[in-house]
Parts: structure tokens; C-alpha cells; sequence
């Protein structure tokens, strides 16, 4: 092991690479071990408590030891509704252990995840950090067959592996694809400014979500006093229901680059990141190769086209952690820490990666950069809406004959978009994933844009066989998990929205409840620290205001009912006991009173 | 002409660089916080400085400063709220104040009490933390930790060290320690170090100390904490140190 180590860090041998070392032992040992936290601390020269508490933040990593086979499922509501829950259980008989634990031999471990990046092709999972799609009970039962052979990855059959762009609808963007180098070309032809005043008129904003002005974005970080500057590419696309990063990265990923290369150009940047997340694993070698590619065609690397541009990427994988989408966590999290938001200001265009001037944008936002250095700030903004100008690249899924990758100009309206996917009988979309909004049938005439609906590009479809309070229920426990525990109000808020939705959907709320969870859903929105709090209610939020009798139906006409299940809480004293007759349980409420 | 701010109305100077917090402390005005500490790099995570400028929501201790703001700090809704986050604090741990040796001095207690906190608004978690008493000289209870990184950043900031570390994620963050059995007596953390004496709650205790000052002539029997703290950062008579500015020390007797 202490060779094994050691070999890595030669390679790595920078504390900002800390992510990416656990990454390889992890692989390679199925945990980190404490041998090998003691000799990084050495060698990386950083406290051995920075490492645990890396290993400790991250899903992917772990301080004891998984499976051989590490077989995590997507929780993604996407895989419920495709019927995760059966093929768990399948998956516990067949594999005869049990959810988050690691079977006695030491083969295999099993375990949930959160979503996957693959809600058009679910149920979904990951082997060893390699994606899995289409998961029923004849693929399972080849995977089990596989595990119990004991058969390398490499032996696998490819088709357990395969995942498909399911791009149905193209637009400005997916249409064209550049010709490599032609953006960087045209910046060389149109001059440096020229091509920022061209982003600039194109109206292009950040396609993450949240919609700053890209042009306005990168011209701030240029004009900070400092020599070194950095691009970053945002590829942790973890929104559960959104996939088009990963559908971008596949097909368009050296557009992508070029993107981050303009940006370089125009900003004055030498070194760039793509921080792809770590469920995207199986598209590394790929990146890797493109990258490797386009420095031999001259378009990275030193001096760019004879341009006298220096400029390289470095892709850095995560290790699961939504808050990683968060800006200032991804930073954190590429300088090889946990992925916790800092405080702002200052902003990362002034303080970015070690402090230097940082732009961080979305896969699609570089992508559409490129395209407007070609092709001009007109042709984009001569689409969309007034402030939401261009084409938005959807991630549609759910309930609905054709799920997969949509471009659609700025203003299109939720039934446009329903029709062309194929969603009959729909009860409501959820738009921008768990931390957008809920929209009722009564609202399909609303418009995708930053003025009405702003979306990162989840799109869900329920249709009417749905229970709305069982998708809430999910979110609800996605942010608690995913909450980087920083802050009072989301550390805690985020776990007593879980309990307080877990008491109501079980039926062990009564009146006064629904109150209750509503104030707490305020709380945690107007004082968390970062976004994923600000959010985490919104599931809530957006569905009490649309059904507050669905709430509201399912409390006890009780004035009061404990927060938790009496007859549960005293298993422990059974067990100590060993007794299990009538007298050591309890009934909830005085039923014979009340019913 | 020197810049100012106003909070609730009230005009306030300040110079370049400093926070909302800091103008404020040096202008005689309190407002509630637990994980800060002038002396340390704010963290802004326990967000009981929470004050709302030019009608949105931030944290007094990290935002700076800037002419001009209106900031709104003791309106009814963020007494409130403070009040809500403040029991969340309670009911994430196991606090349990009659029987803690740091009641009386606690800052926790204390902010609870300049809330006018009467109960826990929430159900009560019950987490299964440890106690830590590997140590001669210093005890950890972590059923008392309430995250706010103080004696992280004393270690490393003026001890020096680096003994101490939050670890985890969401609800499970805890506090680690700087040695290979995860135990205290295993680190290389002293008695006098500052990050022992500066925990705000009873979570890092000095042994054989306990009940030295009788419950009722402790540190916030007779003073809330607003005066208390005012009075530590320089803008009052002092009448009594908190114990994290009283470092191998005695814990001053309190005067009426």
C-alpha cells in the first residue's frame, strides 16, 4: 500500500490534488485506509484531519472498508417511478445483502445514491463508479452473476454500460457542430474585445440557473489587478432530473472546451478546470482524449494558433456531493477540500481558486459561447425572449413516451414542451428540479425564462397516477442528505423538514402540523447560507401553496398525536428486556377514544 | 467625512474592512452571535447574526461594511428567528443545562436567555454522541458541540496547532481531533491552549475546575449576555471577561 501511495503522489503531489488521490485509493483499496491518511499527511504536508474530514464529506469516499463491487443505486424520483424500489429488494435476494451494508465475504457492498444523471434511461446505478442504465431484472440478474464470478469490470458485457444522447429536439445550439478550433479562429480574426462585446450583445446568461450575464461576468474578472486568472467549467451536474452536461460532454465536448478556451483568451486566464462529477466517470477517458487531441492540433496548451495565447484544462472528477454545484463549494472542493460554500462577498470573479480571479460557468453556457464566437452576438439574441435571449437545452423526464435532451428558444410554453415529449394525463411538471418550483395543469401556458419560469433544464412530468406528497418526500429527504452541514439553519432545518414530512406523510401528524412545517420551510429559505438551503423548501413550498388539502387530508382529527411512533421508540428496551408481549407496546393515540 | 451605516435607525461609523459586526461592536451595539469571535476569522455559519441590509438577509459577522446601508437588527421578525435557530442549536445536541457544568457561563444558555427562549419549538433529536475523557486535563463532550469552529480556528490561529476539525457532513458534522486514535490525550493540545478555553458551550472542559465558581456568581447569573459582550470588546467598563478572553486564568469571581 505505502508503494501504492506513494506512487500516486509523485504524480499529484499538490494538496489541491487531495480529491483526486482518495479517488485512486478508494478504487483501489475500497476504502481509504488509516495507513494511508497517515502517510498523505506526511507526504501532502496537511493536517491528517483535513483528510478525514474530506473522506468523511464526500459519498464516494469511505473510512471503512465497501465491496469489492461498490453497486450504488440512483434515488433519483425518476428511478422510483421507473420502479427502483422492487428492483432494490430484487437486488438484495440476488446479491443476499442488504441495503448499505457490505456482505460478509467481503464481494460486494450495496447502497442508494442520489441521482444519477441518467433519469432518461433509468432505473440507474453506478459499479465501482461506472454508470449503469435501463437496470431491471434480467440485467440484475447478469450483474449478480457477474459479482459472484467475480469478473473484472473490463469483462462486463458493454451493453450493461450503454448510455444513449436521446437528444429528440435541436435547436441553435445542437444543430451546428463547430469545426474544431473555428470559434477560437474566429476570436483570433474579430479581436479579444471584440468577441466580449459580441457575448455581450448576444444577451447570453449563465445557464445554471440563476442567469448572471456572462459577458458582464467575464469582463469583471478581467479587469481585477492580478496576473493569474482562472476558467472553470461547472460539469457537476447533480440537479436530480437534469442530464444535458453529460449529453454535451458526450457529443459537443470539444465546443465545450473552446468555450473555456475563448474565455481564457478574453480574460487572461493560463489555466482552466472541467470539475465533472464523479457519477460521470465512464466520459473521463474520453475528455481526456479530445484534451490530448486538441493540443496536438495546437488549440491548447502554448501559444495557441500562433496566437501567443497559454492556456491548458485539467479535468477534476467529484466525488459526490451536490453542494459541489454550488460555485464557491466547487472551488472549495477543486482546491482539495470539502465542498463548503464560503462566504460572499467576495465573489469568485475576485477571489476564486487560491484566491486568484475565477469565471465559473455551466457546460452549456461555454458551449453557447463558442457558437456566439463564430457566429455573432445577432444570430443569438435574434431569438428568445426579451431578457432571456437564445435557446434553453432541456433535461426531460418522468412521465412522457420520449424522455431525453430538448433545445427549445427562450419562451417556449410547458404545453409545447409536453406535447413534443409525448406526456398525456400530465398532474404537473417539476421545473428546475427539487429546488424549483412545482407547476399544476393550471399553469401549462407559463413560459421557460428567466422572467417567468427559470430553469438549470430539469424538466419532471407526473402524470395523474402520481402521488404528489411521495415526490415532495423524496426531495425533502435529497436536501437533507445532500445539506454540507455548515450552517444552523439548513444543518438542522434541512433534517427537521425530513422529520417533520416523514411525521405528516406517515399519518402521525394532527392539527397544527401543516402551520408548523410551513414556518420551518421559511426559516431555512430566508436564513441559510448558500442556495441549497435558500431552495430546500421550495418542494414544499410550491406544492402547499398549489394543494394544501393534500396536506391537510392527511393529519389525524386529533388535536394532538405524538411527533414520533411510541411502539418504535421502545424496541430498544424490548430487546434489553426480551420481551415482546402486549404489555411492552404501545398503541400511537388512545384508538378506541378517537376512532 | 467619515463613512457611516445606520443600524435600526441608529448612525454608526466605520472605517474600510470592517463588518457589520465589527462597527456595531464598537459602537455599543449588540447583536447575537455564537460562533464568532473578533479576534478570529469570522465563519458566519451559526447565523444568529443574521440582520437584514437594504432588505436582504446576511450575516453581520462576514458582510462588510458599506456607506450608506440600512441594516435592520432587532425587528420582531428577526427576534424571533433568532429565537427559532437558537432552539435548533438545542434540539440537534444533547443540552441538557441543569446538569452541565458550563451552565452559568455558557454562552448558548445565555443567548437562549436573551431571546427570552422558554422551550425547544422543535422535536428533540437525542443524537448518540461520545465523551471524549481521554485527556488528564481537557475533556470533550460532543454532546455539546454546536459547530461553530471556535476552538478550529484558536488552534490554528493562536496556538499555532492544528488540534481540532470539523468533519462530516449535513446532520453528522462533528468534531475530530488531530491524532490517529481519534482521541484527545493522543493530540498535541495543551491545557493552556486557547482552543480549550474557548468553547462557547460545555462541549471542551478543563477537569477538576468544575464548580469553582458556585452556580449563581457565574458569568451570566447577574448580566446578559449583550452587556457581557459589549463589555469584552472594549466599548464598556469592564465589569467581567467571558472566560475565552481569560485565558489561564482564573475564572473572575463575578461583582455585582
Amino acid at each position: 500500500m505505502r508503494q501504492f501511495v506513494q506512487g500516486i503522489v509523485e504524480n499529484n503531489h499538490q494538496a489541491t490534488h487531495l480529491l483526486q488521490i482518495l479517488r485512486q485509493i478508494q478504487s483501489r483499496f475500497h476504502y481509504i485506509p488509516e495507513e494511508a491518511i497517515e502517510q498523505l499527511s506526511g507526504l501532502l504536508n496537511i493536517p491528517r484531519t483535513q483528510i478525514i474530514s474530506v473522506i468523511e464529506f464526500y459519498s464516494f469516499f469511505h473510512l471503512t472498508r465497501r465491496g469489492r463491487y461498490e453497486l450504488l443505486i440512483s434515488d433519483s424520483i425518476t428511478d422510483h417511478m421507473l420502479g427502483k424500489k422492487d428492483l432494490l429488494g430484487y437486488l438484495e435476494n440476488k446479491l443476499a445483502v442488504a441495503v448499505g451494508e457490505v456482505r460478509p465475504d467481503g464481494v460486494v457492498s450495496l447502497d442508494n445514491t442520489s441521482c444519477t444523471g441518467m433519469c432518461d434511461q433509468g432505473p440507474a446505478g453506478l459499479v465501482n463508479g461506472y454508470a449503469l442504465t435501463h437496470l431491471d431484472h434480467s440485467s440484475i440478474d447478469k450483474i449478480a452473476e457477474l459479482i459472484n464470478q467475480q469478473k473484472p469490470l473490463s469483462e462486463w458485457p458493454s451493453e450493461l454500460f450503454q448510455v444513449d444522447d436521446n437528444i429528440h429536439k435541436s435547436g441553435l445550439l445542437l444543430n451546428q457542430q463547430l469545426e474544431q478550433g473555428a470559434a477560437l479562429k474566429a476570436v483570433l480574426t474579430r479581436g479579444i474585445k471584440e468577441t466580449l462585446t459580441e457575448i455581450d450583445k448576444s444577451g447570453l446568461r449563465g445557464r445554471g440557473g440563476a442567469g448572471f450575464k456572462t459577458a458582464m461576468k467575464w469582463q469583471f474578472c478581467s479587469e481585477e489587478q492580478q496576473t493569474e486568472r482562472y476558467v472553470v467549467c461547472n460539469a457537476d451536474e447533480g440537479e436530480p432530473g437534469t442530464f444535458k452536461d453529460r449529453v454535451l460532454l458526450n457529443t459537443y465536448a470539444d465546443q465545450v472546451f473552446e468555450g473555456m478556451t475563448v474565455c481564457a483568451a478574453i480574460i487572461g486566464a493560463k489555466q482552466g478546470f472541467l470539475y465533472l462529477r464523479g457519477e460521470y466517470l465512464h466520459l473521463h477517458d474520453k475528455l481526456q482524449n479530445i484534451l490530448e487531441q486538441r493540443r496536438r492540433n495546437g488549440l491548447l496548451g502554448t501559444n495557441i494558433l500562433d496566437a501567443g495565447w497559454n492556456f491548458d484544462i485539467e479535468i477534476c472528477l467529484g466525488a459526490g456531493a451536490y453542494i459541489c454545484g454550488e460555485e464557491s463549494a466547487l472551488i472549495e472542493s477543486l482546491e482539495g477540500k470539502a465542498g463548503i460554500p464560503r462566504n460572499r462577498p467576495p465573489y469568485p470573479v475576485t477571489q476564486g481558486y487560491l484566491g486568484k480571479p475565477t469565471v465559473v460557468n455551466n457546460v452549456e453556457t461555454f458551449l453557447a459561447a463558442a457558437s456566439i464566437a463564430v457566429n455573432g452576438g445577432d444570430w443569438f439574441a435574434s431569438i428568445g425572449t426579451e431578457k432571456s435571449k437564445g435557446t434553453k437545452i432541456l433535461s426531460i423526464s418522468g412521465d412522457c413516451a420520449r424522455p431525453g435532451i430538448y433545445e427549445y428558444p427562450f419562451g417556449v410554453t410547458v404545453q409545447t414542451i409536453l406535447h413534443d415529449c409525448g406526456a398525456d394525463d400530465v398532474l404537473g411538471v417539476q421545473v428546475g428540479g427539487p429546488s424549483g418550483s412545482f407547476i399544476s395543469d393550471q399553469e401549462f401556458e407559463r413560459k421557460l425564462a428567466f422572467e417567468d419560469l427559470a430553469t438549470g433544464g430539469s424538466f419532471i412530468i407526473f402524470n395523474t397516477s402520481r402521488n404528489i406528497l411521495d415526490m415532495v418526500h423524496n426531495f425533502t429527504h435529497f436536501f437533507a442528505h445532500e445539506s454540507c452541514g455548515f450552517c444552523t439553519p439548513c444543518r438542522v432545518g434541512t433534517s427537521l423538514l425530513q422529520k417533520q414530512m416523514d411525521k405528516i406523510v406517515e399519518g402521525h401528524g394532527s392539527a397544527g402540523d401543516v402551520v408548523a412545517l410551513e414556518e420551518l420551510c421559511q426559516l431555512v429559505k430566508n436564513y441559510s447560507h448558500c442556495g441549497l438551503g435558500q431552495t430546500a423548501a421550495n418542494p414544499i413550498l410550491t406544492t402547499l401553496e398549489r394543494y394544501p388539502d393534500l396536506y391537510q387530508n392527511r393529519l389525524k382529527e386529533i388535536s394532538y398525536e405524538p411527533g414520533f411512533d411510541l411502539d418504535g421508540a421502545l424496541e430498544t428496551a424490548r430487546r434489553m428486556a426480551n420481551r415482546d408481549d402486549a404489555g411492552a407496546h404501545l398503541a400511537q393515540i388512545e384508538v378506541n377514544e378517537h376512532e | 467625512m467619515s463613512k457611516t451605516i445606520t443600524i435600526d435607525g441608529k448612525t454608526i461609523p466605520f472605517e474600510d474592512g470592517q463588518t457589520i459586526m465589527d462597527a456595531a461592536m464598537a459602537a455599543d451595539v449588540y447583536i447575537p452571535h455564537l460562533c464568532h469571535q473578533p479576534e478570529f476569522t469570522p465563519h458566519g455559519s451559526c447565523k444568529l447574526c443574521t440582520v437584514n441590509v437594504n432588505g436582504r438577509n446576511c450575516s453581520a459577522c462576514t458582510f462588510p461594511a458599506m456607506d450608506g446601508q440600512d441594516v435592520l437588527s432587532e425587528t420582531k421578525e428577526l427576534i424571533d428567528d433568532r429565537k427559532k435557530i437558537t432552539q435548533m442549536l438545542f434540539v440537534e445536541g444533547n443540552h441538557f443545562c441543569p446538569s452541565c457544568e458550563k451552565t452559568g457561563n455558557c454562552q448558548l444558555q445565555a443567548v437562549a436567555y436573551h431571546l427570552n427562549m422558554l422551550d425547544n419549538h422543535f422535536p428533540l433529536f437525542y443524537p448518540d454522541r461520545n465523551v471524549d475523557a481521554s485527556h488528564a486535563e481537557v475533556m470533550i463532550d460532543h454532546n455539546r458541540c454546536i459547530f461553530c469552529a471556535l476552538c478550529v480556528r484558536a488552534s490554528q490561529q493562536t496556538d499555532g496547532k492544528n488540534v481540532f476539525a470539523l468533519s462530516g457532513r449535513g446532520i453528522h458534522k462533528h468534531l475530530i481531533v488531530n491524532a490517529e486514535s481519534g482521541l484527545l490525550k493522543d493530540t498535541d493540545v495543551d491545557v493552556n491552549d486557547q482552543a480549550v478555553h474557548i468553547c462557547p458551550t460545555g462541549a471542551i472542559l478543563v477537569k477538576r475546575t468544575g464548580y469553582q465558581v458556585p452556580i449563581g456568581e457565574r458569568i451570566y447569573d447577574h448580566q446578559q449576555i449583550d452587556q457581557v459582550s459589549l463589555a469584552a470588546s472594549g466599548s464598556r467598563p469592564v465589569a467581567t471577561l467571558p472566560p475565552s478572553l481569560a485565558v489561564g486564568k482564573e475564572h473572575p469571581k463575578h461583582g455585582k
